[in-house]
């Protein structure tokens, strides 16, 4: 049950959100904080529980709840948590808490039905992360589109409707197209079983021909490598980025993108093995493309925040190259790159928002020298780009080496290329750094006055953040333990 | 069997006697003094103790009477649906011709009389029914279409509209019955059941079967508007006055699908495979073309026309799946799928007619910009129908289109498949828009009013639509486990 009140929770506070609006329109910013916090600590009290394998399923579930939606076409409600599913979760929640926060001050229209989109979008990812019936996953998966294409088309910049609508059509479109290999999964069960099954746990079963198999794999394939994203479907991402107002990107780039990874590492691998393996060598071609390809297209930009889109796409590049190397090591530097990634892109969007909400400007050539001028927000974004580029101690690095270091028992090649997307990744952003924080003081093309240093509440939530990622790189164990207790069984 | 009615019989046909009854005391009431607020009343009144009827009929169901009409289940279901579809049309009547610079009433009449059309046609298995049933309906629509006729300043082009859809609709009643003919003279009954004991006549052969169902389906084309046969759809819906748009797109069609689909359960007709394929084709053509060409359109009642193009299109999928599937689940596709494009469609064009008046329609997309901020209720509204329309879950037009797919995955149609996803992913453009428009700033200018008359009734059937449609998107287990006990009747 506990699952079910977490959903319920976020789809009633985005209800009451909106409605709180018409009494005062500061209030639903701070029921939108409360039912993230409410989540939060109702997933804080789940880590205590113990693993248990419910009849009908395999591995080691937390919570497990199976009831009954639409028996027509025997699809249940079916959810669970693992220890994969509590770290995605938990990301969820506290990005959500980040959102919020980037939003606080932000976002002044209609704060209201934002937060209500808001909090819905957090509903559908929670829901991706939990679902086990197939089609109920595909449910989630669709319903957090509107609210995150509502977000973008509302709130965001100059270009939105052209970036929110790229956004929709490439999800939805890549979504349809799993949506026919997941049908297609019910209906072979059909005819092998005599009934059609959406069950995660039963349709591992089906025996499929090595051709079928295939087929439906890159379905699923083009729908998770889509929302991940991975070269060649990621065009959207850089437009969407830059137009979603602060607080899309950062659940954009922060969580939207980890539902592609999740899919990846809990249905597309383990319900086609086969196929999956023989598609490797591809797929991390596609993922070492990815991360050179994306890291040098991310140099060239002048936009921040494209920029910053760019090099999640990168970044991302080492999550796919993990998955398909399918080994512990692999999958738990995946999970790790996740997680750090989360964590890191949703700071440097933050920063860039906070940059764009003061200066009017995302283009770096109007930039450059502010760190005599805001010295805190220069020490964050040092920070945190520093932890993007994989510095040993932080997250990211323990993330990607993993990544590396189980990729590389299964393909050579591939890992060393991919290995200098960590210089790249050095190269970029520092110049970053330099281009903006460092140099001459320039003002010609910025309100100087409105240039201010961060606050002491904005504070709080990078520092938030760096704690996240200090302990991510100091002991990831308390992260890998948790993964490995999924990662035991699917591997 | 007995053609002549005993007063048994006369049971089971409450629900379309008291629509009969309720349409001469309107009349009757028209004669003695014209009110608008009372023709409406009455209407409303009528049909919903015609729907009141229907529930108390039910344990009568299942007879054939005459061999003209069947209550059965499944008609009862959907002469359930056509009721609450035209009271809902009548509530959404009274502002609209409140403003109307003449005579409103006969406005009402003309509605029951093409109610009981649709009635006669959902519960007909017989040609001659079926024909008379379609022609009541028809023809009424052809006076509902040019109603503002003599309206001093209606903006719309109603003769127009109405003298198209007349000449068009005339040409496929005569395709209709040419292929009834044909039939006939094949087989020698007009009873859809008795089709399908057909072997084929010594001299004659399988071929002119074929030819008679292909020349009906052409002319059910027409009225189902389906590619090739669509032609007139968007110039009709553009101009007829609203109520009239959205009768002639829900309950028209949906009486006319309720139809095809005995017709075809009926006779077998799949077991021909030209037909199927024929009909493959059509389904095709209409979702591709009218979602192509719905993109163009910056007029709402002409995007929606596109729209229920490509979405008869949709429901074709799952008549197709009939002909190999085992279960029933492609006629509780199709019927699941009807009542969720009613209701969609009722919720679009109410909210329209909500903003309009007859003599100022609003159904112009610029029309709507901003809508979400002037009226917030009215905007969420047309976003949760158009979003229904586009698929998204958590409405019913989610669960709907899957339901499609599904029959089309047990009758393994891969092909139609990703031509309905194909379609399905240009719709979400074109609905997009919409929506998009409504989320914009307001027109500063622009005089625009958030509704016409501000009726109460027009809001709480808007409402009744909204909740219809989120909670069978969310949990439609009990209206699934209804269709399953409703389909197994045809």
């Amino acid at each position: 049950m506990i699952l079910a009140l977490l959903i319920v929770i976020l789809f009633a506070g985005g209800l009451v959100a909106w409605l709180v609006e018409f009494v005062n329109p500061k209030l639903p910013r701070v029921v939108a904080l409360g039912a993230l916090l409410g989540s939060a600590l109702l997933m804080l009290g789940v880590l205590g529980f113990t693993p248990s394998t419910p009849t009908g399923t395999s591995g080691d579930w937390l919570i497990y709840l199976k009831a009954d939606w639409l028996p027509r076409f025997n699809i249940y409600f079916q959810v669970g948590l693992d220890g994969l599913s509590l770290l995605m979760v938990l990301l969820t929640v506290f990005l959500g808490i980040m959102a919020v926060g980037a939003a606080w001050s932000e976002i002044k229209d209609r704060a209201g039905f934002f937060y209500f989109n808001l909090l819905w979008t957090l509903a559908g990812v929670v829901g991706v992360f939990i679902a086990l019936d197939l089609f109920l996953f595909f449910f989630f998966w669709e319903v957090m589109l509107i609210p995150m294409y509502l977000i973008i088309a509302i709130w965001g910049h100059e270009n939105k409707n052209y970036a929110a609508m790229k956004f929709f059509i490439f999800t939805q479109l890549s979504g349809l197209l799993m949506l026919i290999a997941i049908l297609a999964m019910a209906f072979n069960h059909f005819l092998q079983f005599g009934n059609f099954s959406f069950d995660y746990f039963e349709l591992q079963n089906v025996e499929l021909g090595a051709s079928m198999a295939m087929l439906l794999m890159l379905g699923f394939f083009i729908g998770f490598g889509t929302k991940l994203p991975t070269v060649p479907f990621h065009s959207w991402l850089p437009d969407a980025h830059s137009q979603a107002p602060t607080a899309g990107s950062v659940i954009l780039a922060g969580i939207l993108l980890k539902t592609g990874a999740y899919g990846l590492i809990r249905f597309t691998v383990p319900l086609f093995p086969q196929a999956a393996e023989q598609f490797a060598p591809i797929a991390m071609t596609l993922a070492a493309v990815s991360i050179l390809y994306c890291a040098k297209v991310a140099f060239a930009q002048t936009d921040l925040k494209r920029l910053i889109a760019y090099t999640s796409v990168s970044h991302m590049g080492f999550v796919t190259l993990g998955v398909f190397a399918w080994n512990e090591q692999a999958v738990q530097g995946a999970v790790m790159t996740m997680l750090a990634h989360g964590l890191s892109a949703a700071a440097l969007f933050m920063l860039a928002g906070g940059l764009q909400h003061r200066i009017h400007t995302r283009e770096m050539s109007d930039m450059g020298g502010f760190w005599a001028r805001v010295p805190r927000m220069s020490i964050v974004a040092m920070f945190f780009s520093i932890a993007a580029l994989g510095m040993p101690g932080l997250g990211n690095f323990v993330g990607e080496f993993l990544a590396l270091l189980g990729a590389f028992q299964v393909n050579i090649e591939l890992t060393v290329v991919a290995a200098f997307g960590l210089i790249f990744a050095s190269v970029y952003s520092l110049w970053v750094l330099q281009k903006v924080f460092q140099g001459e003081y320039r003002t010609e093309h910025i309100e100087e006055a409105s240039l201010v240093d961060l606050s002491r509440q904005e504070m709080i939530f990078y520092l938030a953040m760096m704690a996240g990622l200090v302990w991510m790189g100091m002991y990831p164990q308390t992260f890998l333990d948790l993964s490995a207790m999924t990662l035991g069984s699917i591997l | 069997m007995d053609s002549t009615i005993a007063l048994n019989d006369l049971i089971p046909l409450l629900p379309i006697l008291a629509v009969t009854g309720v349409t001469v005391l309107v009349m009757l009431l028209i004669a003695v003094r014209r009110s608008h607020a009372v023709s409406c009343a009455v209407t409303v009144g009528g049909l919903i103790v015609a729907l009141l009827a229907t529930v108390v009929v039910l344990p009568f169901a299942g007879q054939q009477i005459t061999p003209l009409l069947v209550v059965d289940n499944f008609s009862l279901f959907f002469t359930a649906v056509v009721l609450v579809a035209s009271s809902f049309i009548a509530v959404f009547s009274y502002p609209y011709l409140a403003a109307l610079s003449d005579d409103v009433d006969e406005f009402y009449l003309l509605l029951l009389i093409a109610s009981l059309g649709a009635l006669i046609m959902v519960s007909s298995n017989h040609f001659i029914s079926a024909f008379l049933g379609l022609e009541t309906l028809s023809i009424s629509l052809y006076a509902m279409i040019a109603y503002p006729i003599h309206s001093n300043n209606a903006a719309k082009f109603p003769l127009e509209a109405s003298v198209k859809y007349l000449v068009l609709s005339a040409v496929s009643s005569a395709f209709i019955l040419f292929g009834i003919a044909l039939l006939y003279a094949q087989t020698g009954t007009l009873q859809f059941s008795d089709l399908i004991n057909f072997n084929g006549n010594p001299g004659t052969g399988e071929n002119y079967f074929v030819v008679a169902l292909v020349v009906l389906l052409a002319g059910v084309g027409f009225k189902l508007s389906l590619v090739p046969f669509h032609m007139w759809t968007p110039d009709v819906y553009e101009g007829a006055p609203l109520p009239a748009t959205t009768f002639l797109a829900t309950v028209g069609k949906a009486a006319m699908m309720v139809l095809l689909l005995r017709l075809i359960v009926a006779s077998n007709a799949l077991s021909f495979a030209p037909v199927v394929s024929v009909i493959s084709v059509i389904a095709v053509l209409s979702i591709l073309a009218g979602n192509v060409l719905a993109l163009v359109q910056e007029n709402l009642k002409r995007i929606l026309a596109y729209s229920s193009i490509a979405h008869m299109g949709y429901l074709l999928i799952a008549l197709i799946a009939l002909s190999n599937a085992s279960t029933p689940l492609g006629v509780e596709a199709v019927s699941f799928y009807l009542i969720a494009y009613v209701l969609m469609s009722l919720g679009a064009f109410g909210i329209a007619t909500a903003v309009s008046s007859s003599e100022s329609e609003q159904d112009s997309v610029a029309d709507y910009q901003g809508l979400f901020w002037r009226a917030p209720w009215l905007g969420f509204l047309l976003t949760a129908m158009l979003l229904s329309l586009a698929g998204i879950p958590l409405t019913v037009g989610f669960i709907g289109k899957f339901y499609l797919v599904m029959a089309g995955v047990e009758g393994a149609l891969w092909g139609l498949l990703m031509v309905l996803v194909v379609g399905s992913g240009i719709s979400i453009y074109y609905y997009l828009r919409i929506v998009y428009r409504m989320l914009l700033q307001p027109q500063q200018n622009a005089t625009q009013r958030t509704a016409g008359v501000v009726s109460m009734g027009s809001y709480v059937v808007l409402a009744i639509l909204l909740v219809a449609v989120l909670l069978l998107g969310i949990y439609p287990a009990f209206l699934m486990s209804l269709l399953q006990t409703v389909a197994v009747s045809v």
